[in-house]
């Protein structure tokens, strides 16, 4: 353990040296690759300011917000495209095809929808996240075995009680790792949609990366990416990971 | 201890089916499955259903567990038309049908909590009682994965056992284990036939372990399945496999199925 610490911590250390190198040599000018004290300068002054966390605050609330509609509305979609096969023949279809649809082709139509408004920013996380969770509730109630209702049938499970006992935790790996990549989708169409549309009501993440583009502050540019960066990861091992460790444990599928 | 053999006037019988077939139809095929077969089977005994793959056996322990109807005739439970599943005719498959996101007291408990009028208390002690019938209580806190096979059969047993069905339904169970702990498990099931005396279908393609088992088996033929010959086995219990005794009935037993299907002989 203080061992797989120590060589993560090192190749990020060796990572920043690095930059910092490549800093060094100045073969690009400082506006465009600034040190990463200088990045750290940005970051600890907008944390002082206040405008990091309240940007961090809004974004992360959005995509909360939108990330848990889109389950809400994509877990019971998925599960119904995977029992009938009308709703599979519609649904199912529609599903498949938008979810080709990059999220950030949304923006334009939630704009002339909802005006500059945070229904127009929910509406695109919706959009990023729904799709893709339906079709993995999809697939994964399609590959429970059938073996697994038929004993809890004959056990006199039936309707919901099969749904929510059987179905449902039978398909928790295929349900989780697709609740990953809607996640993932969340976050991307979030940040599109903040650096393409100003809005009143919130100053997220996106909107401090694109007025750092305005401004040419590259500090700032950089720093906010690594913000996003930070939060993508610490969601991942503080919400997921621990879920999939137990998925591993249980269903014996852990390696190493 | 003998057993009775047959459905008699004295043993009050549990199961009637009578001129039961199914047919199976998908895009591409239309099968029978069953044809005309009547079977009574009395309570506490029980029967072995022996016979080549796609004679239907495994269709007729659907029937009796109501996970399918019949196409024609009917099949009873104590007199009453069998409409669906219910708990006191539970199905034990050939690979253990554990869940996996349950621990191995979860998936006892599971049939225990689909029982009504039973409280937390009273489930938890059913469930380590039958545990500890079939040898794992120590391992009620493990996953899944980490039971060996004949585990894991183990704790499908005492997941059918611990809902008190007088029925048990038992499809081809121990076909992917290996002989050793085949005959473990021959050995307790026996003894906990004995001890509960349910009454047990269980189907087989395993002419010696159906010998093995049952106080009759009944031999079917495929294309469709039907009904061709039924032997009692007298022999006193509890059996082992291996002997001499068992050898002879296993043998004639598999000598006239052979003169019914040229291929996919069993035992």
């Amino acid at each position: 353990m203080i061992a797989r610490w120590a060589i993560a911590s090192l190749f990020f250390a060796c990572l920043i040296g690095l930059w910092q190198l490549a800093v060094n040599a100045q073969i690009w000018s400082p506006l465009l690759l600034p040190s990463p004290s200088n990045v750290f300068i940005y970051l600890w002054s907008a944390l002082e300011d206040g405008t990091l966390w309240e940007a961090t605050l809004v974004t992360v609330q959005r995509l909360l917000i939108g990330y848990g509609l889109g389950i809400l509305i994509g877990l019971p979609l998925g599960l119904l495209t995977a029992s009938f096969r009308w709703s599979q023949d519609t649904i199912g279809v529609l599903a498949l095809g938008l979810q080709t649809l990059p999220s950030v082709c949304w923006v334009p139509l939630a704009l002339l929808w909802f005006g500059q408004t945070e229904s127009a920013m929910l509406f695109v996380v919706v959009m990023g996240t729904l799709w893709s969770l339906i079709i993995a509730t999809d697939t994964g109630v399609r590959t429970i075995p059938p073996i697994y209702s038929r004993a809890a049938r004959s056990m006199g499970s039936s309707g919901f009680h099969t749904w929510t006992h059987v179905i449902l935790p039978a398909a928790l790996p295929f349900l989780l790792s697709g609740m990953k990549q809607g996640w993932a989708f969340a976050w991307r169409s979030l940040m599109a949609a903040e650096i393409y549309v100003t809005i009143l009501t919130g100053f997220g993440l996106g909107h401090l990366l694109h007025y750092g583009r305005e401004l040419s502050a590259m500090d700032q540019v950089i720093g906010v990416m690594l913000v996003i960066v930070m939060i993508g990861l610490a969601v991942d091992k503080t919400l997921f990971a621990p879920v999939e460790r137990f998925l591993h444990r249980r269903w014996g599928t852990a390696r190493g | 201890m003998e057993s009775q053999v047959s459905a008699t006037d004295t043993v009050p019988t549990k199961l009637v089916l009578e001129h039961v077939s199914k047919w199976f139809r998908t895009s591409s095929l239309h099968v029978q499955a069953l044809d005309d077969v009547t079977l009574r089977i009395a309570e506490g005994e029980f029967v072995c259903l022996v016979g080549p793959s796609g004679c239907g056996k495994s269709t007729l322990l659907n029937l009796i567990a109501g996970l399918d109807r019949a196409d024609r005739g009917t099949v009873q439970a104590d007199g009453q038309t069998i409409s669906g599943p219910g708990p006191h005719r539970l199905m034990m498959f050939q690979e253990a049908a554990l869940f996996p996101w349950l621990t191995v007291l979860g998936n006892v408990l599971f049939g225990l909590k689909l029982v009504k009028g039973l409280s937390a208390s009273e489930r938890r002690e059913k469930a380590e009682y039958f545990l500890e019938l079939v040898g794992l209580k120590r391992f009620m806190h493990s996953n899944v994965h980490e039971l060996s096979g004949g585990m894991r059969q183990r704790v499908a047993l005492a997941r059918s056992l611990a809902p008190n069905p007088s029925v048990l339904l038992m499809d081809e169970p121990f076909g992917a284990l290996d002989a050793l702990t085949r005959e473990q498990l021959y050995g307790d099931i026996q003894r906990i036939w004995s001890q509960h005396r349910k009454t047990i279908v269980f189907v087989t393609h395993n002419v010696r372990e159906a010998v093995c088992l049952g106080d009759r088996v009944i031999l079917f033929s495929p294309n469709p399945g039907r009904i061709r010959e039924e032997f009692s086995i007298p022999l006193p219990r509890p059996r082992d496999i291996n002997s001499v005794d068992l050898a002879r009935y296993s043998t004639e037993i598999t000598r006239v199925l052979k003169g019914y299907v040229q291929n996919e002989v069993a035992g």
